[in-house]
Order: C-alpha cells, then sequence, then structure tokens
C-alpha cells in the first residue's frame, strides 16, 4: 500500500497507508487526518480539499484538469503554483511516499 | 419473458425482490417517514413498490451507485415519476436537471462556473451582513416563526438580488418551487393541484429568464453571459437562468428551516455551536444530512442492469430515496443523531455525481452565514407553539415553526 504523508500547518506530519485508486481526499477521511473537508465529497465542486504538493511531487502527477483549475480559484486559502484538489489525485504505487501539506483553512 | 437463470424484473412482474406496499407520497408518511425508511432498507437492496410500479433503494451503498452511474441510470427521461419518453412533460423539460451527457456536460459547465467557490467569495461578505441584520431583527421580536421570518426571509433577503431579478413579482418564487418539486412525484392530489395552479407562477418564471429582466452582475446576467460568448445557444440561457429559480430557493429555504429546527430540538447542539461558531457550516451541511430537504428523485434505466443482484430491464423507473440513504446505518454511526462535529461528507442530500446540486456552495454560504450568526447571538431557541409540516411531493420542511429567541 502506498504511503501518503500529510503535513499540517503546524508542521506535524501525518503518514497512513492508501488504498491503491482512492483519491488523496478519501484518504484522508478515512484515516481522521483533519484539515481536509471534502464537502462536495469528490465531486470537483467545493474546492474544500485543497493541499499543497509538496515540491519534488507536483510535476509526478498528472496536471490539472481545466475545471479543478478554475475551482482553485476558489479556495479559502491562498492560491499557490504547487495547489491541486486532493479529490482530483488518484494514488498509484508510483505515489508511494507522496507529500502533501495542508493549508490553514478550506472554508 | 425472462430467462430462468436470469430473470429480468419488468415492472410489475419484478420477480424475487419484496413487493412493498407503501406510498412515499401520502400524507400520512410525510408526517413520519422514519419508519418506512427502515423498513423499505431491511427489505433488501432493491424493493419494488406496486403502488406506483417502481424500483426503490433506500440503502445508501444502492443509492450511491444510481447516482453515480448517470448514463445506465438516466435523467433525460425525467427525475420525476413521469417517464418523458411516454409522457408529455408539464414543462419543457429542463437543460441540466434532465438532461444526459454530453448534452449535460455543457450546460452544467455554465452554471458550475457562475456559481463557483470564486463566484462564492464575491458574496460571501454581503450573504454575512445580511443574515447579521436578519437576526438582529429577529431578536428585537423575540417570539418569530422561524420558517416564514428566518427560514424564507433570510433567502428571499440575498437570493433573488443576487440572481439580479425585478423587485416586482418575487411572490411567485417559492410557490413556483413548490410546483417544480411537486410535481416529481406521482399524480396525486399534491401535483395535480400544484399543477393546476402554476400558471401564473410559470408565467412570472418565464418572463423573469429573459437577458432585459436580469440585472447586471447577478448570477442570471452571467448565464446569459455564456450566450454571447457561445458556450450555450441565445435560447438556452433563459432555460438554464429557469433552473437557478427553480431550484435556488426552496431548497435553502428548507435547509435553513431543517438547520432551524434541529438546533430548536437539541439544545445540546446549539451550545456547542456558541461555544464554537467555525461549526456553523458543518451543522448546517449535517442538518442537510439529518433531514434531507430534498428526499428523493427517479432516474429510468436505458438498458438492463443489474443492481446488487437484481435485474431491472430497460425503461423502468428508480426511486432514489436520498432520505433514507443518509440515516442508513450501514454507511452513519449513530445515524439518527444531529451531530454537528459529524464527518459529513459523502452525505446525499444534495446528490452525488454528474448531477450533484450546482447551487451546493450557494446553499452552505447561505446556511453558514445564518447558524453563525445565530451562534454569536441566540443563547437559547425554544418552540413555544404547534410544529406545521409543509407538504410537498419531494421536498422535507416546515409550514410553521414559532419560536422564542433568547439573545445571548
Amino acid at each position: 500500500m502506498p504511503s501518503i504523508i500529510y503535513i499540517h500547518p503546524d508542521g506535524r506530519g501525518e503518514t497512513v497507508e492508501a488504498d491503491s485508486g482512492a483519491s488523496a481526499m478519501i484518504t484522508a477521511l478515512t484515516h481522521g487526518v483533519e484539515g481536509i473537508v471534502g464537502e462536495c465529497g469528490g465531486n470537483a465542486m467545493c474546492a474544500t480539499c485543497h493541499v499543497y504538493v509538496d515540491e519534488g511531487w507536483f510535476d509526478r502527477l498528472p496536471p490539472r484538469s481545466d475545471d479543478e483549475d478554475a475551482l482553485l480559484d476558489g479556495t479559502a486559502a491562498e492560491r499557490w503554483p504547487s495547489s491541486r484538489l486532493s479529490c482530483q489525485i488518484k494514488i498509484t504505487p508510483e505515489l508511494d511516499g507522496l507529500v502533501l501539506r495542508l493549508p490553514d483553512r478550506q472554508t | 419473458m425472462s430467462a430462468p437463470n436470469s430473470p429480468v424484473s419488468t415492472g410489475a412482474d419484478a420477480a424475487g425482490i419484496p413487493h412493498l406496499d407503501i406510498d412515499p407520497f401520502a400524507i400520512d408518511f410525510f408526517d413520519n417517514p422514519y419508519p418506512t425508511h427502515e423498513r423499505l432498507r431491511d427489505s433488501a437492496p432493491v424493493v419494488y413498490l406496486d403502488k406506483w410500479n417502481v424500483f426503490g433503494v433506500a440503502r445508501y451503498a444502492e443509492v450511491h451507485a444510481v447516482l453515480n452511474d448517470p448514463l445506465t441510470f438516466c435523467s433525460s427521461r425525467g427525475v420525476g415519476l413521469s417517464d418523458f419518453k411516454k409522457e408529455k412533460p408539464w414543462r419543457p423539460p429542463s437543460l441540466i436537471l434532465e438532461a444526459d451527457p454530453p448534452a449535460h456536460t455543457r450546460t452544467r459547465a455554465v452554471l458550475s462556473k457562475v456559481l463557483s467557490p470564486a463566484a462564492m467569495k464575491r458574496i460571501r461578505d454581503h450573504f454575512a451582513a445580511a443574515a447579521e441584520a436578519k437576526i438582529d431583527e429577529l431578536l428585537q421580536r423575540r417570539q418569530i416563526d422561524a420558517i416564514a421570518d428566518l427560514a424564507e426571509a433570510y433567502p428571499l433577503s440575498v437570493f433573488p438580488d443576487a440572481m439580479g431579478l425585478r423587485p416586482e413579482g418575487r411572490e411567485h418564487l417559492l410557490p413556483y418551487a413548490g410546483v417544480v418539486f411537486n410535481a416529481f412525484g406521482p399524480p396525486n392530489e399534491l401535483r395535480q393541484t400544484a399543477i393546476e395552479r402554476s400558471a401564473p407562477h410559470q408565467a412570472y418564471v418565464a418572463a423573469q429568464c429573459q437577458r432585459g429582466n436580469l440585472a447586471p452582475g447577478g448570477f442570471g446576467a452571467a448565464v446569459h453571459a455564456f450566450a454571447e460568448s457561445g458556450e450555450i445557444a441565445p435560447d438556452e440561457a433563459p432555460l438554464l437562468v429557469r433552473s437557478l429559480l427553480s431550484a435556488g430557493l426552496d431548497t435553502t429555504v428548507n435547509g435553513i428551516g431543517a438547520a432551524v429546527y434541529c438546533l430548536a430540538r437539541f439544545p445540546e447542539a446549539l451550545v456547542r455551536l456558541r461555544h464554537e461558531p467555525s461549526l456553523a457550516r458543518n451543522a448546517f451541511e449535517e442538518a442537510v444530512r439529518f433531514e434531507s430537504p430534498v428526499q428523493t428523485f427517479f432516474r429510468t434505466s436505458s438498458r438492463e442492469v443489474e443492481i446488487s443482484g437484481t435485474r431491472i430491464g430497460e425503461g423502468e423507473k428508480i426511486l432514489m430515496f436520498l432520505g433514507a440513504a443518509n440515516r442508513d446505518p450501514r454507511r452513519w454511526d449513530d445515524p439518527d443523531r444531529y451531530d454537528i462535529t459529524r464527518k459529513t461528507s459523502g452525505h446525499v442530500g444534495f446528490g452525488a455525481g454528474i448531477h450533484m446540486c450546482v447551487g451546493q456552495l450557494v446553499a452552505r454560504l447561505e446556511g453558514e452565514v445564518v447558524l453563525a450568526a445565530l451562534a454569536r447571538k441566540v443563547a437559547g431557541i425554544e418552540i413555544t407553539g404547534p410544529v406545521k409540516r409543509r407538504y410537498n411531493n419531494t421536498l422535507r420542511g416546515l409550514e410553521s415553526l414559532p419560536v422564542t429567541l433568547m439573545p445571548a
């Protein structure tokens, strides 16, 4: 199982084992990682599963869709170049060790 | 006829699944749907309702599965009982709700952009200020009807302006929405009466959808702007505005009504919310799960299909019990408890998949700012008179909720 490391705004890291094929949003919710809301349940409509992808990992993810790009303009925390919606990041074995930083707020 | 080893359920012949004598559009059902929801869930993953000759799914897993397979379980034949392939719709079909991909994809994209997170940022401060002002005003009066004076009055004070509607004629908005949501139901008295009386409301809405009647800067004008840029045809814009007028008001009225009714019935939730006003948004979301203001929608099978071992033939109507799925103990811990700290993600109160409520962000914004204002200003909500239910084939909510507001 690939491990995903979520880093909270206070610097605390949380490592969880993800199911391949699950999204990084669902993985966080399943493991009780605070800081991911996912109000729309993963339908790419709400922008409350915002994450900053750690340097080195961003380019290894499939690119954002136009829809995701537009949604990121509405995130509660500041949008950075590394911003993604975690519901759109599908976990695969190649993403073992992925590091995602959580913003200070989602709504 | 069905082959012996692969029985195909076709309408009233539906074999091998429980046939239930339940009318989920009857007044006594509306008064207390929960025991019946439990019976629906516990009978089987798929049931057949003889009263209206439809299949039903009430467990979370099956409701979620049907919502997420929009090509098999199509919307273009209507999301009410009426099959548009067999019956003329009571109004021209919606270009988004009652459409399938690929036609749906384009219209959906337009409304998603009009109601995007970025668009919400622009209206947020105004919506929040209006909620504060409304609660201040109601605290002066103390004794109010939480439905008319808050659940209806607040959305009416912000949404029509956000749409860009003219001031005149807004009294048609709630009756029109009432017709729309009654019309998804079967041809019972609720539906027939609503449609018979709908002409003036339809005329108002049709006129308001025209570009000239929509103020610049509003959601309505924003929809029409997409016609100018060519993403939709000019004659599609009014119908997409109609979708916002159909589904943008009564739903939030019932959502806010549900939340206030929860806080009035469960004072410990209000205490918790007052301690932590940042829970306001989740307290609203949990109220949407708990009460499910939109109780049901139908789909139509576009081909023979199997759901959890039950084969369903082509052209069958399937009734999804969203409210029952949102309280399915197979999915939710302690489902009959209103818990404002619950992880609500995944509830189907707004639907799921490609047809999931396109206005969900407006609903959440309205719910959050009203509950946040209550959390800061109101110490108690006491029910002081008879609670009256409002009956609608699709919407669950109250007609009247007399309460006294205690100032903080």
